[in-house]
């Protein structure tokens, strides 16, 4: 069943195609890696998705229903959640209360508590995140004192408060260190379960390893689609992308 | 709990020392207490939503002609006419919040300058109306509360009503900003753009906090205007959208406590100051920048770091 699609989505910025006319389908409950070279339009592409940026042409379907005027925020209360390419926590307050923004935010709408959400209710809903994410010890630091590659977990804890229908991770491990990717790839796969994921990754070991299907962009296009094994074969893949 | 037992016991405390003030601080901290609720005002959408606004003057003498306009044209007695100036503030608030709305940084710091000083213009413009820059001196009836008529120029009266009036507007401040409603504020200062894909409407809640935060400064402005029994130009000037910036920077702007400890610090300095050279702004401008340099907390944030330093 088709959870999101784009149909001739374009983005130009001045004389430049960003994305030219890309139709993209995502089925629901994959994992779905997005590779290409700098500039190939990934961003831009997920931006167009979750409201950040909005398009030239062409439109954005999701669960059926056309959101491509919809803002950021209204895309959220549907479901699709975007966590940010460079970490961007609140980094001057705890973990807790950047878990409890997102937290909140959900349990507002699917509560009806709009003003005096029970403390006992929010508290649980950002232990619940930060033990996903394996960050318990950690939920009462300032969020900028954290190590770089906890801030990434604690990005992704928010992302998981909001209970998201659509994660969309942008470069989760770039700045990992490397003992750190195999308990991320834990962690992708456990939320998968639950949840579609659309990530966008420069690792190529990662994106072949993690995900269900691979999608390939260069200058704004899709160039392949196919499972890992598939796109580790395509000739026009391994000349554009793998440079050999 | 502590952090609200903390404020209950500085209400206490101002209730407690109106028994052994000599008169001349009694007076001194009536009207610290009122400019305080203005201050709470402002720091809800500086402090907080992290806003700068140079145009509150508006939204306290919104409160004050609200309040004096109505009380002298057609005789309201001074609980309406409190009622008509929180409801003119409440409407001045609604009205620029939507021309505001998708305004931040510097182009609101400009757009409530200039809608500020507009609305000084037209108190000067409209002087049949307003009286211009003398003003509209009130005299009104005392006020009926449990069969004991209140004389509103009673200094207790002064004193208890602006201590209501603070301790209602402390304790909202302190309840709201704890809120989830609060940290989205606190979120929209931080980072506001993540905040708008953490699903908020960040442009609403801006106008929320700006409908806020000027009706609490109308209610300062409107028992400002009854208490002392006076309105004129000078509550729309641009000297009372300073006024409320420096008392927040003064006392700290992340705390809630630190506009009112920023009011009572600006008071006394220009009552010390002024008594020692009639060139007193510029003793007060060298604390100013002094503070600001050593303190850029505010001392109460100041005061707040050193106790998390040393625990």
């Amino acid at each position: 069943m088709t959870l999101l699609q784009t149909r001739n989505l374009t983005r130009q910025f001045g004389g430049i195609r960003a994305v030219n006319d890309v139709s993209f389908a995502l089925e629901r409950g994959e994992i779905r890696g997005v590779i290409g070279p700098n500039g190939a339009g990934k961003t831009t592409l997920v931006g167009m998705i979750c409201g950040r940026v909005p398009p030239s042409a062409g439109t954005v379907e999701f669960d059926g229903a056309n959101i491509t005027r919809l803002q950021p925020w209204d895309r959220v209360a549907r479901g699709i959640v975007y966590t940010f390419q460079i970490t961007s926590v609140f980094k001057r307050l705890t973990c807790r209360d950047n878990v409890a923004l997102a937290a909140q935010r959900r349990l507002t709408r699917t509560t009806g508590h709009r003003f005096a959400l029970p403390q006992a209710l929010l508290d649980a809903a950002v232990d619940e995140a930060m033990a996903a994410v394996g960050l318990t010890e950690e939920t009462e630091r300032i969020a900028g004192e954290l190590p770089y590659g906890h801030q990434r977990l604690l990005e992704i804890a928010m992302g998981l408060a909001l209970k998201p229908a659509l994660l969309i991770l942008d470069e989760p491990t770039q700045g990992l260190a490397p003992g750190d990717i195999a308990p991320f790839c834990d962690l992708i796969r456990r939320t998968a379960a639950t949840t579609t994921i659309l990530f966008i990754e420069h690792n190529l070991k990662v994106v072949l390893e993690l995900a269900d299907r691979v999608t390939v962009m260069d200058r704004g296009a899709i160039l392949a689609e196919g499972t890992p094994a598939e796109i580790e074969q395509h000739p026009a893949v391994q000349q554009a992308y793998l440079g050999d | 709990m502590r952090i609200y037992a903390l404020h209950l016991a500085v209400v206490a405390a101002l209730f407690a020392v109106q028994f052994a003030l000599p008169a001349y601080h009694y007076g001194n901290v009536t009207r610290i207490m009122l400019y305080a609720v203005f201050a709470i005002g402002y720091n809800i959408l500086f402090g907080y939503t992290g806003l700068l606004s140079l145009g509150h003057a508006l939204f306290f003498a919104a409160g004050a002609y609200g309040a004096g306009l109505t009380a002298h044209w057609w005789s309201f007695g001074p609980v309406a006419a409190l009622g008509a100036g929180v409801g003119a503030a409440l409407l001045v608030s609604l009205v620029t919040g939507l021309i505001v709305y998708r305004t931040t940084g510097v182009a609101f710091l400009i757009v409530t300058l200039m809608l500020a000083q507009a609305a000084f213009l037209s108190t000067l413009y409209f002087n049949t109306v307003t009286l211009g820059d003398q003003g509209i001196v009130l005299s009104l009836p005392p006020v009926e509360l449990f069969g004991a008529a209140l004389h509103l120029a009673d200094p207790a009266v002064k004193y208890n009503a602006s201590l209501v009036a603070f301790a209602v507007a402390l304790l909202l401040s302190l309840w709201l900003l704890r809120s989830p409603f609060g940290r989205v504020l606190i979120a929209i200062r931080e980072n506001e753009a993540r905040t708008r894909l953490l699903g908020y409407n960040t442009a609403l809640y801006r106008f929320a906090a700006l409908v806020i935060s000027g009706t609490l400064s109308g209610l300062a402005g409107a028992l400002y205007c009854l208490l002392f029994g006076y309105v004129g130009s000078s509550f729309a000037s641009l000297q009372y959208s300073t006024l409320p910036l420096l008392w927040t920077l003064l006392g700290g702007t992340g705390v809630t406590l630190g506009p009112p400890l920023g009011t009572a610090i600006t008071h006394y300095l220009i009552d010390i100051s002024s008594g020692l050279t009639s060139s007193y702004m510029i003793i007060v401008g060298v604390a100013l920048v002094a503070i600001t340099l050593w303190f850029p907390e505010g001392l109460a944030g100041w005061f707040r770091r050193w106790r998390r330093v040393r625990s």
